[in-house]
């Protein structure tokens, strides 16, 4: 009986989380089926209802999985990388272009943030930016493969570090 | 006027989105060791596809084609960095060597760099 | 406009044949995974150009699920390759399972 309730306790207190995913999955669903019959809208909520139920079984609904989290800077966040990416494709197009300029590298780089969420953003951005690809993410540093000189020194001049701190909030100074 | 505009922006944005597509995949044969090749293969997978949604979407406006569009541009930069990871830490795991560049004088291993 | 998009799709078809070339070519079985991954990718954007070019807007939803499904097949095939074992619950990011 003790552990029916100490389950219902965690069911509660992980709600929050789960209202979140069950609207967010249910608006995209809305969006994405564009049929409107019964039928079919009951067959959206079961499935609304089956990745819900897998999520919690699979144990990863929590704080880092709202999406509200980020989402007054994050697409600011995606302008600027977005920007990156251009840069970087540009660079990277020049090299293969000529490929005898092509100085490949290994280095790490710190990775300056507290959550996982952050550290997994800045590795993920690392590698979305061609010329640079994120090899191995240890605590608070991160092996990172670069193309060219050009590349690296663009990684490790710390832009992107410090844009993923502003996003994460713990630092505001920057814009 | 402005349809002609879009119209153009939007060919420019897909022959664009092409042609980087072509040179990632030039990169992709030409470039030397497979570290350097998941570079090339960075560029086919995120220019060219934002070049390419972005030149359909100016042909197709605000609608649901649109919004799908979008998903699958999102889907495509959400996963490519997760699976090109994968396959390097694979590689790497698996003893596959990244060949350096030595013709520089700096260092380009094993030094942390401290300027964060 | 049609035009415009044949010609990229034609630019797409050649990206991915000189994906399929560094698929045969190898020569790490990681090259050939990387390759089919372009591959994949360069596939969606080919479903979604056909759907402009056709006008049949229910194409997009192909392009929408590949997009999904191209994902979950290299990360498999990864794991199939390293392991050797699809059952296997074995983190293999960690290299916890190595070919003995």
């Amino acid at each position: 009986m003790s552990k029916w309730k100490e389950r219902i306790g965690k069911i509660l207190r992980s709600m929050r989380y789960i209202l979140s995913l069950t609207i967010v999955l249910a608006a995209l669903w809305l969006a994405v089926s564009g049929v409107y019959k019964p039928l079919i809208m009951l067959l959206g909520v079961g499935s609304v209802a089956l990745v819900v139920w897998l999520a919690t079984r699979m144990k990863v609904v929590g704080v880092e999985h709202n999406p509200a989290l980020y989402a007054g800077r994050l697409p600011l966040y995606w302008g600027w990388l977005a920007w990156q990416i251009v840069l970087a494709n540009l660079n990277v197009a020049r090299l293969i272009l000529n490929p005898a300029q092509v100085r490949p590298r290994v280095f790490k780089v710190k990775v300056p943030h507290d959550t996982a969420v952050a550290g997994a953003a800045y590795a993920n951005s690392v590698t979305l930016t061609p010329g640079t690809v994120s090899l191995q993410m240890t605590a608070g540093e991160l092996t990172v493969h670069a193309l060219d000189r050009r590349s690296a020194e663009e990684l490790k001049s710390g832009a992107m570090a410090r844009r993923i701190a502003w996003l994460e909030g713990s630092d505001t100074e920057h814009p | 006027m402005i349809e002609t505009v879009i119209d153009i922006v939007s060919w420019i944005c897909l022959l664009l989105g092409g042609a980087f597509g072509i040179i990632g995949g030039l990169g992709l044969v030409r470039l030397p060791d497979f570290f350097t090749r998941l570079h090339a293969a960075g560029v086919a997978e995120t220019l060219c596809p934002l070049l390419i949604v972005l030149g359909l979407v100016l042909q197709s406006g605000l609608s649901l084609l649109t919004l799908k569009l979008v998903l699958i541009l999102l889907f495509l930069l959400f996963t490519a960095p997760t699976a090109t990871h994968a396959v390097a830490r694979a590689a790497m795991l698996d003893g596959v060597e990244p060949s350096l560049g030595n013709d520089e004088s700096e260092p380009t291993s094993g030094e942390p760099s401290s300027n964060t | 406009m049609t035009l415009v998009m044949v010609v990229t799709t034609m630019a797409i078809f050649a990206t991915m044949a000189l994906a399929l070339v560094r698929a045969l070519k190898g020569p790490t079985i990681y090259d050939r995974i990387n390759a089919v991954n372009v591959f994949g990718t360069k596939t969606v954007l080919i479903i979604a150009l056909i759907t402009y070019i056709t006008g049949h807007a229910d194409l997009i939803d192909v392009a929408l699920v590949y997009a999904l499904i191209n994902f979950i097949a290299v990360v498999t095939v990864l794991k199939l390759a390293k392991t050797r074992d699809l059952a296997s619950s074995a983190d293999v990011a960690d290299g916890a399972v190595e070919h003995d």
